[in-house]
């Protein structure tokens, strides 16, 4: 088997074959790894590479496929966006606040993974502590998109987007607070999930914005993301926030059929706003649903124009909390010879968060402070109810409900970055689902002078299936997720 | 809603964040801005809704109040940047 059918082949593909003996999990980690060491100058997609740890990893997967002894994702390779707790492994959160943190302990996410068998390669690069939607705002510089250099890749999960797009992995993690996830995907080509909220356990995510975090999968297909989120999935002691639900194989439910699946696309969603050549691929893709069976219904979410003002209270309100923590004592970055115990919280805070994460910690004190605690934060929490009661009648009438995933293709490095706004704007379309607590995914829709596009599909509460399930029959009736980049590698 | 300087300078203090004079006009503009965006809000009637905290509605889970893993110091105390025999090290705080 040459190395690119091994580093462009699905997780489903690839299990098979390490199943089957056709290949060995050393062999395709060792591809992996390689790879990421051709492409990762270009791209800086990987923060943290675990080479002799994941070879390890590697010959034990070899020996219990010897045994027989597998599980869902035993020899399958896998990077995780440096946002998960790794025990014993660097996890930056694309900071300089943890440029050298090294957590004692493993995110649920990672551990029921490693338990189902994957093989960690490495950490992926990421916006600054998950702040932004271009990953030029990580303490360890931007990451490229592998459709072209001069482009974002989306962020925050921008490093695990490219790098998968790019081959360094057939499965990466990400987490969404308000996009993360699925702005990326689209941006990058790849298949994202966004879970709904409390579908995967939180614990050992460092914390953004906690009553919206919520960790998924970004891989090839619909189908390896099945087969991901029900690795990832469960009830766990240590977030009482995760849901006490059975979780289901979301793999084994997969099915084609759409035939008689209402999808309601919001009036909101495809208005004048929207771009025309991204209009007419979302339409392209829906259309194929259609003839598949599906019905596409108007349907209206009156209150999605509020949606981006109600996450920039929320969120950064949450998270100057979140971030309270890092004081220059515990753990995290600590300035030089602070002259006393103030001198050492405000200049570690300063020196070790950047612009962005500052910008928000101000915003959100500012929101919670007395005086405008009601005017912001209580208000937006009531607006957030408003918006979730928008889908919940929305969902009395549709099965799914169907958008753009982002406003446009990639853009060039630093046409956003001078305006906080214009770069908020670029998650128009997946804010809601959050503050929703909703599952969302996006999929590929082909691609725009050659950049892709990605179609957003966004499901009841828990009801993870049925988007899958539709973007499973796209992606069997459609090629779109199969294009790939054409990056020229940089050998070392 | 505008915001000063001085309003900006406040909100980091409480923040803990050390703003320089310099940056000051800038981070005030663009704080501004998110706050123009945010001000949005305010043409909402939302007089009757009920704040909403969690996606779900959800409750907090207790959990029995059992030991479940042992305590770690050594471990969990390696990233702290400053600390001596167990404790975290600090500046002097009381002369």
């Amino acid at each position: 088997m040459t190395d690119s059918a091994l580093l462009s082949g699905s997780v489903s593909s690839l299990r098979q074959q390490l199943r089957d003996r056709v290949v060995s999990s050393e062999e395709v980690t060792r591809a992996c790894l390689e790879r990421i060491e051709a492409c990762n100058g270009a791209l800086n997609a990987v923060i943290t590479v675990c080479a002799e740890q994941a070879i390890d990893s590697a010959r034990k997967a070899d020996k219990a496929i010897a045994r027989g002894n597998v599980a869902s994702l035993t020899g399958i390779p896998v990077l995780h966006k440096d946002i998960f707790c790794t025990s014993g492994v660097r996890t930056t959160c694309g900071s300089r606040m943890l440029e050298q943190f090294v957590p004692a302990y493993d995110a649920t996410v990672v551990s029921k993974m490693q338990a189902e068998g994957a093989v960690m390669l490495g950490k992926c690069n990421m916006d600054e502590f998950a702040m932004g939607s271009s990953n030029e705002t990580s303490f360890f510089g931007v990451v490229k998109n592998p459709w072209d250099l001069n482009c974002v890749p989306g962020g925050s999960s921008g490093g695990s987007a490219a790098a998968l797009a790019a081959g360094m992995a057939p499965l990466v993690t990400g987490t969404d607070t308000g996009g993360s996830i699925r702005q990326p995907a689209s941006l990058c080509g790849v298949t994202g999930l966004k879970p709904t909220y409390g579908r995967v356990s939180r614990l050992g995510i460092i914390a953004f914005a906690s009553s919206l975090d919520q960790a998924g999968p970004m891989a090839r297909t619909a189908e390896d993301c099945a087969i991901a989120l029900t690795a990832m999935s469960g009830i766990d002691a240590g977030d009482s926030t995760s849901a006490d639900l059975p979780v289901p194989d979301f793999h084994a439910g997969l099915n084609h059929d759409v035939q008689g699946l209402r999808i309601g696309l919001p009036r909101e969603y495809f208005n004048d706003d929207l771009e025309q050549n991204v209009r007419e691929r979302v339409m392209a893709a829906l259309s194929v649903l259609e003839q598949a069976g599906a019905t596409l219904v108007d349907i209206e979410l009156p209150h999605s124009h509020y949606a981006i003002a109600t996450y920039y209270v929320i969120a950064p309100a949450e998270a100057s909390a979140n971030l309270a923590r890092y004081d220059g004592v515990r753990f995290g970055y600590r300035c030089k010879e602070p002259v006393d115990l103030e001198d050492l919280y405000l200049r570690s805070r300063s020196e070790g968060f950047g612009e962005e994460v500052q910008r928000r910690i101000l915003v959100g004190t500012y929101a919670l402070s007395a005086g405008f605690y009601d005017a912001y934060f209580n208000k937006a929490q009531q607006v957030r109810r408003v918006i979730t009661e928008d889908f919940t009648r929305a969902f009395d009438n549709v099965d799914m409900i169907a958008g753009p995933s982002a406003p446009g293709v990639a853009f060039q490095f630093g046409a956003k970055q001078q305006d906080p706004v214009a770069m908020y704007m670029e998650d128009v379309y997946t804010l809601a689902v959050n503050l929703a607590g909703l599952p969302g995914l996006s999929t590929p829709a082909g691609l725009i002078n050659g950049m892709p596009v990605g179609l957003q599909l966004i499901g009841k509460p828990f009801d993870e299936q049925t988007i899958l399930n539709a973007a499973h029959r796209l992606q069997t009736d459609t090629d779109w997720h199969m294009a790939r980049p054409q990056l020229e590698t940089v050998t070392p | 809603m505008s915001v000063s300087p001085q309003d900006v300078e406040k909100v980091a203090l409480l923040a803990r964040l050390a703003i320089s004079e310099s940056d000051l006009p800038e981070v005030t503009e663009r704080f501004g801005r998110v706050l123009g965006l945010v001000d949005e809000l305010n043409t909402i009637d939302t007089e009757t809704v009920v704040p909403m905290s969690n996606p779900h509605d959800m409750h907090q889970r207790l959990r029995p109040d059992a030991v479940t893993r042992q305590n770690d110091r050594e471990n969990l105390m390696a990233s702290a940047p400053a600390q001596d025999q167990g404790y975290f090290l600090v500046p002097k705080v009381i002369d």
